[in-house]
């Protein structure tokens, strides 16, 4: 059972000055599944993320990925994020190189390929999300859509376990947030193992194994997407899709 | 100045110019009468603020040159600052000391450049093997930033050479050379920093997500960005230093204000002063546009939401 786990997070507990953002956090992702965090603004689904990337501490429990506890601090931090793709809400392409060089940067450097062989494997991804025409451009010349999907590309080029999606589609307009989920519908066929966090709650009930709504820090409700949305438990889950359907995000 | 273009200028353009319509595209566009009208107001306005501004410039320079050209003084000191004469004579002699200053700015700002980049990086380093590198750097800059240049200059120039050390130069050339370094090493490393603290952290967290380490995304993600920012300001520090390797020639070296100032010593006149002053501002006045040109289109490129 546990072989197929990629990621498991044990009683994860984070907190800033006073503030407690992640309180008793247990949560099991098992291989090929996507697992969706929703949730309201604030309720620690960005820094659950940051913390799965070790991009930030934890102040108590463990986070294991394939069974190996990365938040042990003699674990090595760079050797971890390697085999852990994240995209931004905000992109981070890095604006003083071209697409190309965006995807090719961490398979050449950190993975020592070839650029000749990393430049090929970049082109193939680009050309599968319809991008390959972009691969000379910079950033700045693109759509928001077009650089999110850069962005997944050059989070995929390196070869990822497991790919953290961080509100990928938050800064986007609606069509381009179909052209982005649409990639992720894509991934999740091929069987890349997913944690996303997202506010598209139609997408979240549609593309996710399990769903898990996280309030002030808690995991309230954790289950697969009919029982979250169709049947929730909890009074809290309940209020806050009721919300989303009044916002016209979920049909009721 | 009264307004003579007013508001009736602009109608008349407009009706008058029912036919020379704007080739924008084969849709059959033609401008409205509004924005001809528009277009029209904005020329007189044009107009009217161009002649305003050379009726005041004009002012100003006759109010200057009368003030100077009255002053009780001005025979004896045209006579002394501004000799035509002299000033022909001088000008030789200043060019080939300029070529001096020149050498040593090329060789130090090369220097500059290397010393301040390295001493910004080093400060950046984390985790505590570095904490002596760290602290030694951040000494080095305070100290040197607070050292008035000229003490540097005297220090090196008469103290080196007072060591009597084996296989150190005693050149006041080379040893002002290497105060100007030194100094300018600090100013410059700040410039440097604060580019890198300029670059958003978000850039080295995607970096660092990709896998990359911490000396990896400053040497690929955060340096080529920050070097980028930096340009403009590190222009203004070569101008600035510019005119400084003017302060070697304490030393001894003839330099092109130390030229000017054994004319002057000849003569009494002081134009050779005057001339080499000129001599600097040609020299910086290209690097200062150039500084400018590099910052707008920064600015430019920044308000399409690109990147610097």
């Amino acid at each position: 059972m546990s072989g197929t786990e990629v990621l498991r997070l044990e009683s994860v507990r984070k907190s800033f000055g006073d503030q407690v953002v992640l309180r008793d956090v247990d949560l099991a992702v098992p291989e090929h599944s996507v697992t969706a965090l929703i949730g309201a603004s604030g309720s620690g689904k960005s820094t659950l993320m940051r913390c799965v990337n070790l991009l930030e501490g934890i102040d108590d429990g463990a986070i294991l990925l394939d069974g190996e506890e990365i938040t042990d601090p003699r674990a090595d931090e760079d050797a971890v994020r390697r085999r852990i793709g994240v995209v931004f809400q905000s992109y981070n392409l890095f604006p003083h190189m071209t697409v190309l060089e965006n995807i090719t940067l961490a398979p050449r450097r950190v993975h020592r390929v070839g650029r000749a062989e990393a430049e090929a494997k970049a082109l193939a991804l680009l050309d599968r999300l319809g991008l390959a025409a972009k691969a000379g451009e910079y950033p700045d010349r693109l759509s928001g859509g077009q650089q999110q999907r850069v962005a997944i590309v050059r989070a995929l080029a390196a070869g990822p376990r497991l790919l953290l999606l961080d509100e990928i589609t938050a800064a986007l307009d609606p069509v381009l947030v179909g052209e982005v989920l649409s990639v992720v519908r894509d991934l999740k066929e091929q069987g890349m193992t997913m944690v996303l966090s997202t506010h598209e709650m139609g997408f979240a009930r549609e593309v996710a194994d399990q769903v898990c709504f996280l309030d002030g820090g808690v995991v309230l409700e954790q289950g697969p997407p009919e029982q979250v949305f169709g049947d929730p438990q909890e009074e809290r889950t309940r209020q806050f899709l009721s919300r989303i359907v009044a916002s016209g995000r979920l049909q009721g | 100045m009264s307004a003579e273009a007013g508001p009736s200028g602009p109608v008349d353009t407009v009706k008058g110019s029912a036919g020379p319509a704007g080739p924008a595209g084969d849709d059959g566009y033609r401008p409205s009468e509004r924005r001809l009208a528009h277009e029209a107001y904005r020329r007189a306005r044009a107009r009217r603020s161009a002649l305003v501004a050379t009726a005041s410039t004009t002012a100003t320079a006759v109010v200057l040159y009368l003030l100077v050209v009255n002053s009780p003084g001005w025979e004896v000191t045209r006579r002394t600052f501004f000799n035509l004469e002299y000033a022909r004579q001088a000008l030789p002699e200043v060019l080939r000391g300029l070529r001096l200053n020149l050498e040593l700015m090329l060789g130090c700002g090369v220097l500059i450049l290397v010393f301040g980049l390295l001493l910004a990086v080093l400060r950046t380093l984390r985790g505590p093997v570095f904490l002596p590198v760290r602290l030694l750097a951040t000494a080095y800059v305070d100290f040197f930033l607070g050292l008035p240049m000229i003490i540097c200059l005297l220090v090196m120039i008469t103290g080196v050479p007072a060591l009597r050390l084996t296989g150190v130069t005693t050149d006041p050339l080379l040893l002002g050379g290497a105060a100007l370094v030194l100094t300018y090493s600090a100013y410059v490393s700040e410039v440097f920093r604060s580019g890198i603290e300029s670059v958003h952290p978000s850039q080295r967290a995607a970096a660092r997500s990709l896998g990359l380490t911490n000396a990896q995304a400053m040497r690929y993600v955060v340096l080529p960005q920050a070097v980028r920012r930096v340009v403009p300001p590190l222009i203004n520090n070569l101008v600035s230093l510019q005119k400084d390797t003017g302060l070697v020639s304490i030393g001894g070296a003839i330099d092109a204000v130390y030229a000017a100032k054994i004319l002057a010593a000849h003569s009494f006149n002081f134009t050779p002063y005057l001339v080499a002053g000129l001599v600097f501002i040609v020299l910086t006045v290209p690097l200062t546009r150039i500084a400018d040109w590099l910052t707008g289109r920064m600015n430019r490129r920044q308000l399409q939401g690109g990147a610097v």
